[in-house]
This record gives structure tokens, C-alpha cells and sequence, in this order.
């Protein structure tokens, strides 16, 4: 009895018996991993293609002519064959098709083909970028013969790195569950665990406050952390979102993560805290997550949001989370490039704290 | 047994809440290596009193000395000489008992083998079960379980046989039995006299937040008696309760 109590011991066997509680919780798996690899799934499939032109062929036009012969070669360009007259027109009225090209063998030797082309005012931009891809062909296959009177264009493209639609969602997508999993798991755990008096109990031996604390912390930090190495991983290697700098950069990312989810957590205490029933927790939580899932940048960058919008874009913390995540995969900052960020959430984090210190319930 | 070692001394405890004193100037002492029953109605202060001594709530005033400790100087040193079971606490959700033993392990910083705790309580079989998945006697078994692991000098049980059948309340008896045969102090409160009549050394009546009376079960009943007390109807040699036991089997079933 003289030997002295271990309070080590007792926050990583609570950390284990949490981390065990939590991989057990269909919600925290949902949330974690399930959530953002769903997103990442569908964006991933859905940015691969780049933009897509449909153009029909009118019934009755020739198709054996450089014209059609270069706009099959055309990625840009998906022409679309075997339609009638009717069902070309409605989809032209819908926008569904860009336009609709009739090709003709001229009755005058020069120049050989007629094209007739009708575009759609229901699809504008893609129009447009049919009209220039139609400039640009028939004046290659015009002066394929001739000698430039004027200038002539030599065209060439400098190699970048490809910025794909992954490598904004998967940040994003990483940002947002590290929310949930801070909030949504914070609130819920030490809700239930002072309901239903598993606290209480704990107090009747001798671990302290702050053991239980950390305990549970260490726990929901590690496994937010093997969701997002997770995530990270599918994302890199199913759908080629860019780890500049390799390992260091997946490093740095999870530095970022544990910044991230500590603040995030201060949230969930919060919440459990304040919420009288079970029942109210979801709602509250969603009040802190759901504006920050839509306006801090996981889907959309926030440049295009609307003025009036950005001010409270840029309050929120998960905004710079995101930002400082993309800069650290793609653009390869490092952690002291990013201080400013790191600087805005740690200040969210402190602010949080405070408050939570106020409204945390023990009993 | 050694009946003037006090264990716990209780004096002049005092215990107000906002609006309503649930403890009044309670004192008392629990012998060393006895069972000591805590009697009376819903809200008399029983359990009030009982988490005072636990450490777990504050008193308004009075002294209390456990094994030598004071509650007010070293609740952390009297944490970790005695085993608490409460009257409905929860456990650690998702986990199997032995995952919840090694737990409980941690937090009182001891090297036990979770199987050999359950075997104590004849859990084994049931290792890898959740707890809610239990029935009432295998969870109140399990709980006194989670008491033993620090191998207290004092254990407390708030109303541990409170809705279980015959057997699993008589299976329970035993378990405290051997429990107190084994060398701990057992604190008990209960609202089953034929229980505190089977199992404590020494009961005390609580009521409104006073000890009215204080005894063995049967000095108590002598001084009833020897106040001219008759029960109505002559007592039988056997009761109700030793027909269903008769009829039903002693063997203690899990439902």
C-alpha cells in the first residue's frame, strides 16, 4: 500500500479502454471514416474527366470529312451520332447538347465542305468553348498548305503539377471529420459517461481529474489520427492527391490534425456541458459543424463565395485548418509557413478552453 | 472478531442541502472485519452518508476517520484502501467485462488477472459478455467484483440485492459472506430485514437523517420484545419465501 499511485498507469488504461469503446461505436466510424471517404470517392471519380462538349451530328451530314475526322480526334469534343431532327432540337433547347454540326460537300470546288453549325443559348459556356475549339480546327485545316502571311504561333506547354479535384476535397474532407470526430465524439462520451455515472464511479477510485481527461483525449486523438493517415492514404494512391514532400509532408499534415482536433474537442466540451439531454447534443453540434462544413472551405473555395459571406468564412476555424492542410500537400509549405494559421487556431483554441473550463459538468 | 476496533468513525455528520437536511448529527462507528447494515426508508440519508464516507461528496460538518485517514486530510489515500459499489452506476459502454476488469486495474494501479476476478464472483463464463448484456444478480456480482480489485480493507454496497429473485439475492449473500470471511469490512444498506437480519453483526436504523437506533439484529429484537411487543399472527417455522426456495431449487440461475 506504501507504494505510490501511478497515475500514468491509469490514464493509458483508460486511453485503451476509450480508443477500445470508440472503434466498438458505429457513430465514430461513420463519422470518421465512412463520411469523407464517401465524399472523397465521389469527387474523386467525378473530377477525373475535365470538361466535356457534346456536339450532334445532324442527320444526313456527310462524315467523311477532315472536319469530323478532326473533331473525333477532338478530346474536348463528344459528338454524338444517330439522333433525329426532333430529338436534337429539344435537347438543344434543354442545353443538354452544345450544339449541332451539319457537314456538306460544297457544289464549287473551293472550298470543298460546307459546316453548318447551330449552337444553343441554353448552354452558353460550353458554346462558347465549342465556337473557339470550331475557330481554332477550321483554320489548322484551312492553312494547312500555306505559309503565315503575319506571325506564327508556336505553342507550348510548361509541365506543372496537375492540381486535381482531390487535392481540394481530400483536405477538406480530412477537416470536417476531424471536426465531427472532436465534437460530435467530445460531447456525446462525457455526456453518456457522467449519465450514466461510469464517472461517478471512477471518482469512488483514486485516478484524477485530469487522468480522465487525458485518457479519453489520447484516445479520440488516436484514432482521428488512423482515420486521417487512412484517408490520406486511399486518397494518394486510389486517386493521386499530391503529397509534395512524401512521408514529411504526411507528417506535417497530422501535426496540423492534432492542432486541428485538440481545438475541436474543446467544442465537444462544450457542448456536453451545456446540452440538458441526450437528445439536445445533436442539434448543438450541428450548430458548430454544419457552418463550417459549408462555409469553410471543404467543397468550394471560399474565394467564390459571395462578399458579404467571406468575413465570416474567414472567422472560422476550420477555415484555416483546411487552408493550411492544402498548402502543406500541394504547395509543400511547411509548418512554419503556416504559422498564421496555426496562429488563428491556437488562438480559437485558447478562447474555447476558457469557455470550457466555465461550462464543463462533472456530475 | 475484535468488537471495540473501530474501522470508521462517524461523528456529529452533518449534511445540508440547499433546501433540505438530509443528514442531522449522525454518529457511529464500524468494527473492524464485521457487516454493518445501514437501515431505513427511501431518503432517510443512507446513501447520503455512505458517499460522504466514500469521499465522493462534500459534508456540511463532522468528522470522519477511515482506517485511520481523514476524509477531509486524504481521500485519495482512503480511495485506495476500500471498494465502492453504488446503487446504479454505469460502465464504460462497449466493453467486455474482462476489458472493463483491466481497466478498473489501471485506475487503482494494481496487477490482477481479470479472470481470477471474475472466478470470484463465478463470471468467468461470462468473460467476453457486455455488461448491460448481464442479468441483475451477474451485474451486481460483477460490481462487487470491481470493488475487490484493490483488495480493500472496506467495501461498500448500496442496496446490492435491490430487485433480484430469491436466489441470485441468497447467491449474493454468500458472496458477501465469504467477502467479509476473507477479512474485509462490508458496509450495507439494504431495505430487506430478513436480509439484515441473515447477514450484519450490526445494524443502525436511519431515519430523517438520524440514527434511532443502533444494535445487533437480535439485541434489537429482545428490547422490541421486552417492551410487551406480540406479533399478530403466530409465526410458522417456515415462511413464504423458504417455499419458493423449496419448490424452485437453491441452484442460482441467470435470467
Amino acid at each position: 500500500m506504501n507504494k505510490p499511485y501511478n497515475h500514468t498507469k491509469a490514464t493509458l488504461a483508460l486511453a485503451k479502454a476509450s480508443f477500445r469503446s470508440i472503434t466498438r461505436s458505429p457513430s465514430a466510424v461513420v463519422f470518421t471514416l465512412a463520411f469523407p471517404l464517401i465524399f472523397i470517392l465521389v469527387f474523386g471519380f467525378l473530377g477525373g474527366g475535365g470538361i466535356k462538349v457534346d456536339l450532334a451530328i445532324a442527320p444526313g451530314s456527310d462524315l467523311n470529312n477532315p472536319v469530323i475526322k478532326a473533331l473525333e480526334q477532338t478530346t474536348v469534343v463528344k459528338l454524338i451520332k444517330d439522333r433525329d431532327t426532333k430529338e436534337i432540337d429539344q435537347q438543344l433547347e434543354k442545353g443538354t447538347l452544345a450544339g449541332v454540326i451539319e457537314v456538306r460537300k460544297n457544289s464549287v470546288p473551293q472550298p470543298a465542305y460546307l459546316a453548318n453549325v447551330k449552337y444553343s443559348s441554353a448552354s452558353i459556356d460550353k458554346g462558347n468553348i465549342l465556337k473557339s475549339i470550331l475557330t481554332n480546327l477550321m483554320y489548322t485545316l484551312n492553312s494547312k498548305e500555306l505559309k503565315p502571311a503575319v506571325a506564327e504561333v508556336r505553342e507550348s506547354t510548361v509541365h506543372g503539377r496537375t492540381y486535381r479535384t482531390i487535392d481540394f476535397i481530400l483536405p477538406g474532407q480530412l477537416g470536417f471529420s476531424l471536426l465531427s470526430t472532436g465534437v460530435f465524439g467530445t460531447a456525446f462520451v462525457f455526456f453518456s459517461l457522467r449519465q450514466t455515472l461510469v464517472i461517478k464511479r471512477f471518482f469512488a477510485t483514486p485516478v484524477s481529474r485530469s487522468s480522465i481527461i487525458l485518457g479519453e483525449c489520447l484516445a479520440r486523438i488516436g484514432f482521428a489520427l488512423l482515420g486521417a493517415i487512412f484517408i490520406i492514404l486511399v486518397g494518394h494512391f486510389f486517386f493521386h492527391f499530391t503529397l509534395i514532400h512524401g512521408t514529411v509532408t504526411v507528417l506535417n499534415m497530422i501535426v496540423l490534425s492534432i492542432i486541428g482536433l485538440i481545438v475541436f474537442m474543446g467544442f465537444g466540451f462544450v457542448v456536453s456541458g451545456i446540452a440538458k439531454s441526450e437528445s439536445t447534443i445533436p442539434p448543438i453540434s450541428n450548430i458548430i459543424t454544419l457552418p463550417q462544413f459549408l462555409l469553410s472551405g471543404t467543397f468550394f473555395s471560399i474565394d467564390n463565395f459571395p462578399s458579404w459571406l467571406q468575413p465570416i468564412s474567414r472567422a472560422l476555424p476550420l477555415t484555416y485548418l483546411n487552408d493550411a492542410m492544402r498548402q502543406v500537400a500541394f504547395e509543400g509549405a511547411g509548418l512554419w509557413d503556416v504559422k498564421q494559421q496555426i496562429l488563428i487556431m491556437v488562438i480559437w483554441g485558447i478562447g474555447i478552453y476558457v469557455l470550457a473550463v466555465k461550462v464543463f459538468k462533472w456530475e | 472478531m475484535d468488537k471495540t476496533n473501530a474501522i470508521i468513525s462517524v461523528r456529529n455528520l452533518v449534511k445540508n442541502y440547499a433546501d433540505f437536511k438530509a443528514v442531522q448529527g449522525i454518529s457511529f462507528d464500524v468494527y473492524e472485519n464485521e457487516i454493518f447494515g445501514l437501515l431505513g426508508p427511501n431518503g432517510a440519508g443512507k446513501t447520503t452518508t455512505l458517499e460522504i464516507i466514500e469521499t465522493l461528496r462534500d459534508k456540511t460538518s463532522g468528522e470522519i476517520i477511515v482506517d485511520g485517514l481523514s476524509v477531509d486530510e486524504q481521500p485519495n489515500e482512503i480511495k485506495r484502501i476500500i471498494g465502492v459499489q453504488l446503487q446504479a452506476a454505469g460502465y464504460y459502454p462497449n466493453l467486455n467485462l474482462v476489458e472493463l476488469m483491466e481497466l478498473f486495474a489501471g485506475l487503482y494501479g494494481v496487477d490482477v488477472k481479470p479472470m481470477e476476478m471474475l472466478e470470484k464472483v463465478n463470471l468467468q463464463d461470462k468473460a467476453k459478455a457486455k455488461y448491460k448484456a448481464l442479468s441483475g444478480g451477474q451485474k451486481q456480482r460483477f460490481s462487487i467484483a470491481t470493488t475487490l480489485l484493490n483488495s480493500p480493507k472496506i467495501i461498500f454496497l448500496d442496496e446490492p440485492t435491490t430487485g433480484l429473485d430469491p436466489q441470485a439475492r441468497r447467491n449474493l449473500w454468500d458472496l458477501i459472506i465469504a467477502i467479509r470471511n476473507s477479512g474485509t469490512t462490508v458496509v450495507i444498506t439494504t431495505h430487506y430485514m430478513d436480509e439484515a437480519e441473515q447477514l450484519c453483526d450490526r445494524v443502525a436504523f436511519v431515519e430523517r437523517g438520524e440514527i434511532i437506533a443502533l444494535d445487533t439484529p437480535d439485541n434489537l429484537i429482545d428490547q422490541l420484545l421486552s417492551r410487551g411487543f406480540e406479533r399478530k399472527k403466530e409465526v410458522k417455522k417456515a415462511n413464504l419465501e423458504d417455499v419458493f426456495i423449496n419448490l424452485t431449487g437453491k441452484e442460482w440461475r441467470e435470467g
